[in-house]
């Protein structure tokens, strides 16, 4: 049976049982909107910017483990979607962007909103198609999928002109995939495994340094029973948070920048370093020269080849799916242990050292006389929310400050970007995650200048009664701009003050949701407990916290040094 | 150190692109580049000749690799191999030069394929160094123009890059 390019796509969105689709209408997306209308399987959000349509499509994603799925129209529908599309790039999000495109015949001919939407996207897409013919578009979509899913996962863009959607051809959805240029490895190098096994047994120093790479391939549960077994300590990088739970006593928290002094310092001093889905980025490790200072060994479990050894040399490479790479190294453990293997017991030593290193107390900060601490107000939406929320961030300190004191227990729970640092991407990501899972609890922690960059969304949320509730670190700077300047640019605010802010309460209340304010520290707990109260369980809660205008992230790396030359709150 | 990478890639449109770019993004050097179908319509093969040091020309061999419509890649530089590329140069052949130029051109073993009265055009085939070799060899005042194919390689003996 014949149908039409665009019933071909829902079609095929169908078949892979996607439930949401984020998105928004214009020309040249016209036919798969009718089609969209003419079926009550997949769900359209309507956003209120494309931006916010991907970056919700991400956290769905993320929060999930499903390939979340993005509908733009050409032109500039597409070039909104770009930062949507980078942020899940960098941060390896599985995602399906269906563009829309000027008809075959006007490609080229600077048609009205046209714009070459494959070649801008190119370098910030795991890959992307122009479709030309429509008996391509199944073929096509079931590739879309696979490719976004499998391997090291990203964003896939499916670009489809509006006279490929119009006609009609017949549809099958293809069983497999074949693609002889692509065959991403699972299986690791069992010699390599072997070699990674007698390191760990052999080492005095050892540190588990987790990553992104092991949340994106839902191994949380087998890496933590690997770290248990082992009893070595664990840290996580931003995107590694929840992992390991943090609650755990081998639990160092996160390295890095911004990392605990424990984290950093076992870091730099480890022996043996077992690093799993984690690609050594500039702002954990620092100076890749100062990190190289101390020797040690660097067992690096990846799936993508280009992650290894390309800021560090690692010693044991083994490209492969984190859980099937563990699930072999724990086989051979068992054997080992059979055979009366035992690990070091230098390796108790060590801990003392951690030990000392932890009685810093590094996350320790002081009250600021009358001001409400920003820390504080995420140490009270963990207890408020029994440390169980999916938690969404902004990007800027109070994203550090929610990484370092909401202690995630669970994977899929953290939800921020990490590689690109988009600001605004916190009150989408909490949409998304509010319609992966319906009636959870779920936190947006955000600043006063982050959340302008989609504050459109808040009409999305109030069209579909998102129970959001919105966390405002309202410290009326560009914090993370005015903490650099303070501190390497001679304090010299340049245009890092926000003024002119909105009264965010009647902006909330202008959106139909509800809107308080906390101004005083006796405030913060109750105004907390209510917003979270069973009296706003279904409404959308913006809580505008007024906080320390001068609170500073520490630890902190500044950019070029290493990682055991932090700066601590104490030292200033 | 300079290396010759030779790939092979479906021949899809925009597959040349997504190589050019990642050349470009990731600030790899690119000294030639030449593309053309194979016997196989399906595919191309490319010949890229580049520079770095051993762990540039590791990620570049990872990244390109990476790359979904990247079948092979190979560093042609590792091992035995062959490197030919074309010039056409036309140079001005009046006078005590066209002689010259004749004599030049047979000493590296180029081809006159078009004569006029005043300019020739000499084919020349050989590794890049070669031609080099004969530009340098020139009087530059006499050049006019040259046109080069950038280089393409192949492996010695059972080294073969197909899928
Ligand atoms: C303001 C700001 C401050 C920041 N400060 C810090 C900081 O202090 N500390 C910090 O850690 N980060 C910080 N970041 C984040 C940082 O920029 C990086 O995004 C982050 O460190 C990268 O995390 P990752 O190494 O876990 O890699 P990810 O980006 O999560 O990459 C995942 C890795 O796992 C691999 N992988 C994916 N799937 C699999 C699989 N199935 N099997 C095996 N491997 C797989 C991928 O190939 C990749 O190499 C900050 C960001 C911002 C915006
Ligand atoms: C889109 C975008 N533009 C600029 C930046 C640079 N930047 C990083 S943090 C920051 C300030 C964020 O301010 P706010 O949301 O109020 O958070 P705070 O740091 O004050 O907690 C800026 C401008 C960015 N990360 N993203
Ligand atoms: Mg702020």
């Amino acid at each position: 049976m014949h149908i039409t390019g665009a019933e071909i796509v829902i079609r095929c969105l169908q078949e892979e049982k996607v439930e949401h689709v984020f998105g928004y209408p214009g020309g040249a997306v016209l036919h798969l909107y009718d089609a969209l209308f003419q079926q009550d399987q997949v769900k359209h959000i309507l956003v209120r910017h494309e931006q916010a349509a991907v970056h919700a499509a991400d956290a769905y994603s993320r929060c999930s483990q499903k390939v979340g799925v993005a509908l733009v129209t050409s032109g500039p529908g597409a070039t909104n979607a770009v930062t949507g599309i980078a942020t899940a790039y960098m941060d390896s999000i599985p995602l399906v962007i269906i563009s829309g495109q000027v008809p075959t015949a006007a490609i080229g001919l600077d048609a009205f909103q046209e714009v070459d939407t494959v070649g801008i996207t190119r370098p910030c897409v795991k890959h992307n198609f122009l479709v030309k013919d429509v008996r391509d578009i199944a073929d096509t979509i079931k590739k879309a999928f696979y490719l976004a899913r499998t391997g090291r996962p990203g964003p896939v863009l499916v670009d489809i002109p509006k006279d490929i959607s119009a006609q009609s051809a017949d549809f099958e959805y293809p069983k497999t995939v074949q693609m002889r240029s692509y065959n991403p490895i699972v299986k690791g190098h069992l010699g390599q495994i072997r070699k990674a096994a007698q390191l760990l047994l052999e080492a005095k120093r050892p540190m588990i340094y987790v990553g992104g790479g092991v949340i994106l391939s839902d191994a949380a549960t087998k890496l933590t029973a690997l770290a248990k077994r082992l009893g070595f300590p664990v840290t996580q990088t931003l995107m590694g948070l929840g992992s390991f739970p943090a609650s755990d006593a081998q639990n160092l928290g996160m390295l890095g920048m911004h990392g605990t002094y424990e984290a950093n310092m076992a870091m730099q001093h480890c022996d043996v370093l077992l690093a799993v889905g984690a690609r050594f980025d500039d702002r954990v490790i620092g100076n890749p020269g100062h990190f190289s200072q101390v020797p040690r060994k660097i067992v690096h479990i990846d799936i993508d080849p280009s992650s290894i050894s390309k800021r560090v040399k690692v010693d044991v490479p083994i490209v492969g799916n984190v859980p099937d790479v563990l699930d072999e190294l724990v086989k051979i453990l068992d054997e080992q242990d059979k055979a009366g293997a035992k690990a070091d017991p230098a390796v108790a030593e060590w801990w003392k050292t951690i030990a000392e290193w932890r009685a810093r107390d590094c996350m320790s900060y002081k009250a600021n006389g009358p001001a409400i601490m920003p820390q504080s107000v995420i140490q009270a939406l963990h207890q408020v929310t029994g440390g169980d929320a999916f938690v969404t961030s902004d990007v800027g300190q109070h994203q550090m400050w929610a990484a370092q004191y909401y202690k995630f227990d669970k994977p899929r729970r953290w939800i921020n970007s990490g590689g690109l640092g988009t600001m605004g991407v916190g009150l989408p990501y909490a949409m998304g995650v509010s319609f992966a899972h319906p009636g959870a609890t779920v936190a947006c922690v955000t600043g006063e200048a982050s959340i302008q960059m989609n504050i459109q969304e808040l009409s999305t949320c109030k069209q579909f009664r998102l129970p959001i509730k919105v966390v405002n670190l309202n410290n009326r700077y560009l914090g993370m701009v005015r903490q650099w300047q303070e501190m390497f640019h001679g304090s010299r605010y340049s245009e890092s003050y926000m003024d002119s802010l909105p009264d965010f309460v009647k902006l909330a209340e202008a959106y139909g949701h509800v809107g308080l304010r906390v101004e005083r520290p006796e405030d913060l707990m109750p105004a907390m407990e209510l917003a979270f109260s069973d009296k706003h369980k279904n409404d959308f809660v913006f809580l505008d916290v007024l906080t320390d205008q001068t609170a500073n992230v520490f630890p902190m790396i500044a950019a070029g040094k290493g990682l055991s030359e932090m700066i601590l709150a104490e030292d200033l | 150190m300079r290396h010759i990478i030779s790939i092979l890639l479906e021949n899809e449109a925009g597959a040349l692109s997504r190589v050019a770019g990642l050349f470009s993004a990731r600030a790899y050097n690119i000294e030639s580049l030449t593309v053309a179908p194979t016997e196989d319509p399906s595919l191309s093969r490319m010949t890229i000749v580049t520079s770095g040091s051993d762990d540039v020309l590791e990620q570049i061999t990872k990244q390109l690799n990476k790359l979904v419509d990247v079948v092979k890649v190979v560093d042609l530089s590792e091992a035995a191999h062959i490197e030919r590329e074309l010039m056409l140069i036309k140079v001005r052949a009046t006078g005590k030069d066209r002689e010259e130029m004749k004599r030049m051109a047979d000493i590296f073993r180029g081809r006159i394929i078009d004569v006029t009265e005043s300019t020739y055009v000499i084919e020349l085939t050989g590794a890049s160094s070669k031609l080099d070799a004969f530009i340098e060899a020139l009087d530059h005042g006499l050049i006019l123009e040259t046109v080069r194919t950038g280089v393409c390689g192949i492996g010695r003996g059972d080294r073969i890059l197909k899928v």
